[in-house]
């Protein structure tokens, strides 16, 4: 079979198994539209902005466990497109983006729409390609889904010069079946002995403490990781990017740990004797103080990179491999020895537990009269009944959608965790629409953050995307404001949000729906109304208290056990 | 304390340059870079001299081995080893300095390879160390300029740096 680099692009694609690609076209690119068009299995998402694409090809992404593909113009689409590649890189999110590239001949030529996008990208992605032989494009494709998707996944760049999709030049083309690099060889098989050395530290535990990330979550062991947490009865603390791995109605669950975590996770942390870490990666958001960080604590860390172990805080037994396969031998060993060694210690370990959670850390003052962001999220759990996705940007609507969403599945939350993207939370909220068309979808926004990627809303019209934008307008870019009030004497220098537009109308434009609501005791009957309305996009603009701060709050320098409590 | 970090590498385009960011990207340190062939074709062998102490070093070592391209990393220090560098030295050799420098030169067992009527070029072969050495041991000659390899390592033995199989 002799094909064109582009018709070979859209094959590979297909082999892949992939079923839709998030673009925009462009000049360099044209050759690929022009094969994509010809053919029906690959769908094309038009987006508004590239940037919105590759969020998009996120929230698909971080929804299914699949890899989100994204295709983009050269120049400014790559560009455009780089606040998404970075995104997904911080996170560990599986992306494969074509980028356009000028002619061969041009490049370094400074030519019409030119970039050098393998190197802009290069510091924000797994690894990248550039194509220059259309000989190499199979090949090159199948290697690029390969390192996206395995090890610790990421995004990875494939930079198409448009001469190489040239359809005037066919080449004979075959997928590849398998691909082999001597380079690249992910450990997901963990060390034995550093898993007997792991669980017998695990079992003899007094105060344990586990502690786990995305990596949970990217490596499908929830289902492992609640059956060994239940097996040792021990209480266990996630991440922001790990919130879902275990049901955070369970008992044994004590909260997000970190900046914004429950006073009962963080004093957890504090006072342990043995800290497991699983898929985490001690982010100083997570850590605080690193002098200040468990001081008492044996740490076991399993991650499946090894540039994670000993990053920020050095471990006792690090395992290197995939959390899935190390937790199911650690389960084994587990129950072989019986279980939890220590049952007197674990229970006042749990006494003490109980007390810190008594202090009831996420308690906040109700009004009548303004409505309570965290109420709206609360509400949101009800009307949902705690299973739709949710998304969110990033400020202080984040933390709340974090805190008092209890998610019970993984992969259920997403948002912008290590980059902290505004704008990331309405495309990424279409993407996991796309994906789940029947399932609910919630965007907990603020009046800042959806402004930033607003534009997406006219994409959400054409594909019938009918998600639900919850947005928590105070009128000020909150956790801005809250640092400027706590750390800077109130001097709230840019902080405030002039000039809003009227969300109802801006959201009819696009063809939506869009409610404002201002009383607290219309909040629940909005959202009702709102998720009952299956087919639209519903833009909730929900006025509250413009002076709400997140509580608790680890400020930055100190140790977790320095909470601020309300 | 030194390191010397000796990197196989795919040899493909860019691949130094993913070296290059990575360490100005995490804020380490290159005290000299060499990056040339093998001979097998399609690796190319990198010998970077790098400082820090044994996490630093640790985390440079793991996030080399994480680059795609890159296929094999080892650290000299953990291993006996040969340290050489090349350096071609212009000093001004004028009337009664250059029977100096030519003394020095031999004593250096350094070579002579340019001479003018004003100046002498040596090239010197050795460690980092002698080659600083034979720079302090030139006193008052004025130096015109240095040209230095950065260094080199091999380990020492009948074995080297093992490519894994695909």
């Amino acid at each position: 079979m002799e094909l064109s680099g582009g018709e070979i692009l859209v094959e590979c694609l297909k082999a892949e198994g992939v079923d839709t690609v998030f673009g925009y076209p462009g000049g360099a690119v044209l050759h690929i539209y022009d094969a994509l068009f010809q053919q029906e299995q690959v769908q094309h998402v038009l987006v508004r902005h590239e940037q919105g694409a590759v969020h998009m090809a996120d929230g698909f992404a971080r929804a299914t466990g699949k890899p989100g593909v994204v295709l983009v113009t050269s120049g400014p689409g790559a560009t455009n497109a780089v606040t998404g590649i970075a995104t997904a890189h911080m996170d560990s999110i599986p992306l494969v983006v074509f980028t356009g590239q000028v002619h061969s001949a041009l490049i370094g030529n400074d030519a019409f729409q030119e970039v050098d996008n393998v190197g802009i990208t290069r510091p924000c992605v797994k690894h990248n390609f550039m194509v220059k032989d259309v000989r190499d494009m199979a090949e090159t494709i199948k290697k690029a889904f390969y390192v996206a998707t395995t090890g610790r996944p990421g995004p990875v760049v494939v930079d198409i010069p448009k001469d190489v999709t040239d359809p005037k030049v066919k080449v004979p083309f075959s997928y590849p079946e398998k691909v082999a690099m001597r380079s690249y060889q992910p450990t997901e098989k963990g060390h034995s002995g550093q898993i007997r050395k792991a669980v017998d530290m695990i079992v003899n535990a007094e105060r344990p403490m586990i502690y786990t990330g995305g990596g949970v979550i990217l490596g499908r062991a929830g289902d492992e990781l609640t059956h060994f947490t239940r097996k040792l009865g021990y209480p266990i603390v996630n991440t922001l990017m790990g919130l879902g791995a275990y049901p955070s109605s369970d008992k044994q669950f004590l909260g997000m740990l970190g900046m914004h975590g429950t006073y009962e996770a963080n004093m957890g942390m504090h006072h342990c004797d043995v800290l497991i870490a699983i898929g985490a990666r001690f982010d100083d958001r997570v850590t605080g103080d690193l002098s200040k960080f468990c001081p008492y604590a044996k740490i076991v860390h399993v991650d499946i990179d090894p540039s994670s172990i000993s990053k920020n805080v050095v471990v006792d037994v690090p395992i290197v491999g995939a959390v899935k396969s190390v937790l199911t031998e650690m389960i084994d060993l587990v129950n072989q020895a019986g279980g939890a060694k220590k049952p007197k210690e674990l229970e006042s370990w749990w006494d003490r537990i109980e007390q810190w959670r008594g202090m009831k850390s996420l308690e906040y003052k109700w009004s009548d009269d303004i409505i309570k962001p965290q109420y709206v999220v609360q509400k949101l759990w009800e009307v949902t009944g705690g299973d739709a996705f949710v998304t969110s940007d990033v400020g202080q609507h984040q933390m709340w959608a974090a805190q008092y969403y209890g998610f019970n599945k993984p992969h259920r939350w997403i948002n912008s965790g290590g980059l902290g993207t505004m704008g990331f939370g309405l495309p990424a909220a279409l993407g996991a629409k796309w994906a789940f068309p029947d399932e609910e979808v919630a965007c907990v926004t603020g009046e800042g953050s959806i402004q930033m990627c607003s534009q997406e809303m006219s994409t959400a019209l054409q594909y019938q995307l009918p998600v639900k934008i919850v947005s928590l307008n105070n009128g000020y870019l909150g956790m801005v404001r809250q640092w400027q009030e706590f750390f800077y004497s109130g001097r709230y220098a840019m902080s405030y949000m002039d000039s809003l537009p009227d969300f109802v109308k801006l959201a009819e434009s696009y063809g939506h729906v869009g409610m404002r609501i201002d009383k607290p005791s219309d909040v629940e009957g909005a959202l009702r109304e709102a998720f009952a309305m299956k087919d639209r996009l519903v833009f909730m603009d929900f006025q509250t208290d413009p002076e709400e701060n997140v509580y608790p709050m680890v400020p930055a320098g100190a140790g977790l056990n320095e909470m601020i409590l309300l | 304390m030194r390191h010397i970090i000796s990197i196989l590498m795919e040899n493909e385009a860019g691949a130094l340059s993913r070296v290059a960011g990575l360490f100005s990207a995490r804020g380490y340190n290159i005290e000299s870079l060499c990056v040339a062939p093998t001979h097998d074709d399609s690796l190319s062998r990198l010998t970077l001299v790098t400082s820090g102490d044994e996490f630093v070093i640790e985390q440079i070592v793991k996030q080399l081995n994480k680059l795609i391209d890159v296929v094999k990393v080892q650290d000299m220090a953990d291993t006996a080893h040969i340290e050489r560098e090349l350096m071609l030295i212009k000093l001004q050799a004028h009337d009664n300095m250059r029977e100096e420098v030519y003394r020095l030169a031999e004593i250096f067992r350094g070579q002579i390879i340019d001479v003018t009527e004003s100046s002498y070029t040596v090239q010197l072969v050795g460690p980092g160390s002698k080659l600083d050495a034979f720079i302090d041991a030139l006193g008052s000659v004025p130096v015109v300029e240095i040209v230095r390899s950065g260094a080199l390592g091999v380990a020492r033995g009948p074995r080297g740096m093992l490519v894994p199989e695909v």
